[in-house]
């Protein structure tokens, strides 16, 4: 028996992987995530309705957006399904140093807020573990910036995570993607976001259309 | 009366060499040129010219009223207004005063269209705050408002120094200011404050997809009636619009596309997925009517449809065979747009219209306006 009610039993979430090539370890690693949240919010009797976004479809419409400043009614529904799920998932490669060039600019074309309160896990792809650091001085700051809620554990995959499990100096792939997903499982099972009406024209606060006087 | 106004809007670029990243050429020509043009859009039996306010390269327009000063001289019936006209880094008073000398120099001729601009760098150039540019709008306005329409002032806001028995020179033409529009591509903060006031609300209409301005100007139609104007139907909304006419369709897109692909808008996207999604129509008098008949469906009947002039890279020779072509499709603009455009819908504000009304409710009762106490 669940403890939500009938209308509320499912939660919305929306996975992002900025992958390259087919078949991609940063896709890979994105679905491990979102099997690994939907299988702790079915522990808790909650279903998990999953959309994933592949930026590589997307990645004309949303250069097209940086240069035009408006997106298309495609890519404009791929944000929506973005910004009104109740968590995310987002997982890039590492290319010199940082996020990937199409994962930066996706998040550029967001409008500022439309993230705010959002459950996050951020997840990355590498060569070596050396770039791992790259999920808390690059990707961690981003979301931070979009005020979303970053669980704790960031999720870095070198290909040789991809055939080993764990060495003493921390715990193995399996081990930290379960406890990132338990992390964002814990914060979407409280997240009413995606029953959310966002009203695009919501004044400020304190807003007077007169001015003070 | 016209229940509809038809014109012509410019930002007041210059040509540059090479296009869009040389230097700003043909300063003089392309200034005298444009009082060509906006004599010519009289002549084809436009009703309004509109030029924008700028104060960086590529432009030349620093100063709207000097140039429409200079148009009400030049033209007899050319309704002259702005697009936009700063109100955030302009002091209203000078805008009180400015427009209202050119009110009685143009014979009432004068209406504007206020923006906040779209150059960051103009902020601190005029000692102000682009955090600031919504309260700027705000404040700056409704000091504005207070200077037209009271004889003595006395202010004190948070951006400019305090008035003291400060009557703004000269006072509007049969005491009635100048019609305002709000200009806003993106902030509902603006299209409340048309609201509120009764104003128009201006929506450039161009650069981005129907859909966006539809919401927009939806919003500002049912805050209009909240604040007790009238019925959201009765709202006055104005349109920017963007077209190339030429006999034949393949034509019209064959010489449109260079000169597309040398502005900033026409880049990474094609011609044909940019007509799909964006008001830009380009193509026979016929396609653009057809286009351009269908925006009430999308918006609701309204009172003001201005088109780009041109674009930096058209020679004056084009130029002026669009504003032909403009003379002829606006005719019949005009009767499909009147055709079945509902009793109550109110017509463009002029100043006769505006003095009339004034008229009217000064016979009748005293009460004064319900929210703006006019």
């Amino acid at each position: 028996m669940s403890a939500y009610p009938q209308d509320a039993v499912t939660r919305k979430l929306a996975v992002v992987s900025a992958g390259l090539s087919t078949p991609s370890s940063t896709r890979l690693l994105a679905d491990r995530l979102a099997e690994a949240t939907a299988a702790r919010l079915s522990d808790e009797g909650i279903g998990t309705d999953t959309t994933v976004i592949e930026l590589r479809d997307h990645a004309m419409a949303i250069a097209g957006n940086l240069v035009n400043g408006f997106a298309t009614e495609e890519l404009e529904a791929v944000i929506e399904s973005l910004t009104g799920a109740d968590g995310a998932i987002f997982s890039t490669p590492i290319f010199t140093t940082s996020y990937s060039g199409l994962f930066k600019s996706f998040i550029d074309v967001i409008e500022r807020g439309a993230l705010a309160g959002l459950p996050v896990i951020i997840g990355a792809t590498g060569g070596t573990e050396r770039h791992s650091l790259a999920l808390d001085y690059a990707i961690r700051p981003l979301f931070t910036y979009h005020h979303a809620t970053v669980v704790p554990t960031g999720v870095y995959a070198a290909t040789g995570d991809w055939g080993s499990s764990g060495d003493g100096a921390g715990a193995g792939l399996p081990e930290r993607i379960g406890r990132a997903a338990g992390e964002l499982a814990e914060l979407m099972r409280g997240s009413a976001r995606s029953h959310q009406v966002r009203d695009p024209f919501a004044l400020p606060p304190g807003f007077s259309p007169a001015g003070t006087h | 009366m016209a229940a509809m106004q038809f014109g012509v809007f410019s930002t007041g670029y210059l040509p540059q060499d090479p296009p869009m990243t040389g230097r700003a050429v043909r300063t003089q020509e392309t200034i005298q040129e444009t009082v060509t043009l906006a004599q010519h859009a009289e002549e084809v039996g436009l009703d309004v010219f509109a030029m924008g306010e700028h104060h960086n390269q590529p432009f030349f327009s620093s100063s709207p009223p000097v140039l429409l000063a200079h148009l009400a001289a030049k033209t007899s019936t050319l309704q002259l207004s702005t697009s936009s006209a700063l109100i955030t880094t302009n002091d209203p008073v000078r805008l009180a005063e400015e427009y209202a000398l050119l009110q009685h120099l143009a014979g009432g001729r004068v209406d504007l269209i206020l923006g906040r601009g779209n150059t960051g760098p103009v902020y601190p150039w005029f000692g102000q705050d682009i955090r600031d540019g919504i309260p700027l709008a705000v404040e700056n306005y409704a000091l504005l408002r207070r200077l037209w329409d009271e004889e003595v002032v006395d202010w004190e806001g948070r951006f400019r120094t305090p008035l003291q028995g400060f009557t703004s020179i000269p006072r509007p033409l049969d005491d009635v200011p100048p019609f305002v529009w709000h200009g806003s591509i993106r902030s509902p903060e603006i299209a409340e404050q048309a609201a509120y006031y009764g104003d128009g609300y201006f929506a450039n209409n161009i650069f981005f997809p129907a859909r966006h301005y539809q919401k927009l100007i939806g919003f500002y139609r049912q805050r209009f009636e909240h604040y007790g104007h009238g019925t959201a139907a009765q709202a006055i909304v104005g349109l920017g619009g963007h077209v190339f006419i030429r006999p034949s369709s393949q034509d019209a897109k064959a010489e449109f596309l260079p000169h597309f692909r040398a502005t900033s808008f026409g880049q990474g996207i094609s011609l044909d997925s940019y007509l799909e999604q964006t008001p830009l129509a380009v193509g026979s008098p016929q396609e653009v009517i057809d286009r351009y008949a269908g925006m009430r469906d999308r918006y609701g009947d309204y009172q003001r449809q201005l088109f780009l002039l041109n674009l930096p890279t058209m020679s004056l020779k084009v130029s002026m065979e669009q504003l032909d072509a403009l003379g002829e499709i606006v005719p019949v603009l005009r009767k499909e747009l009147d055709r079945g455009r509902p009793e109550g819908i109110p017509d463009a504000p002029t100043h006769s219209s505006r003095v009339a009304a004034r008229r009217e409710k000064a016979a009748g009762s005293n009460e004064p306006e319900k929210v703006t106490g006019r």
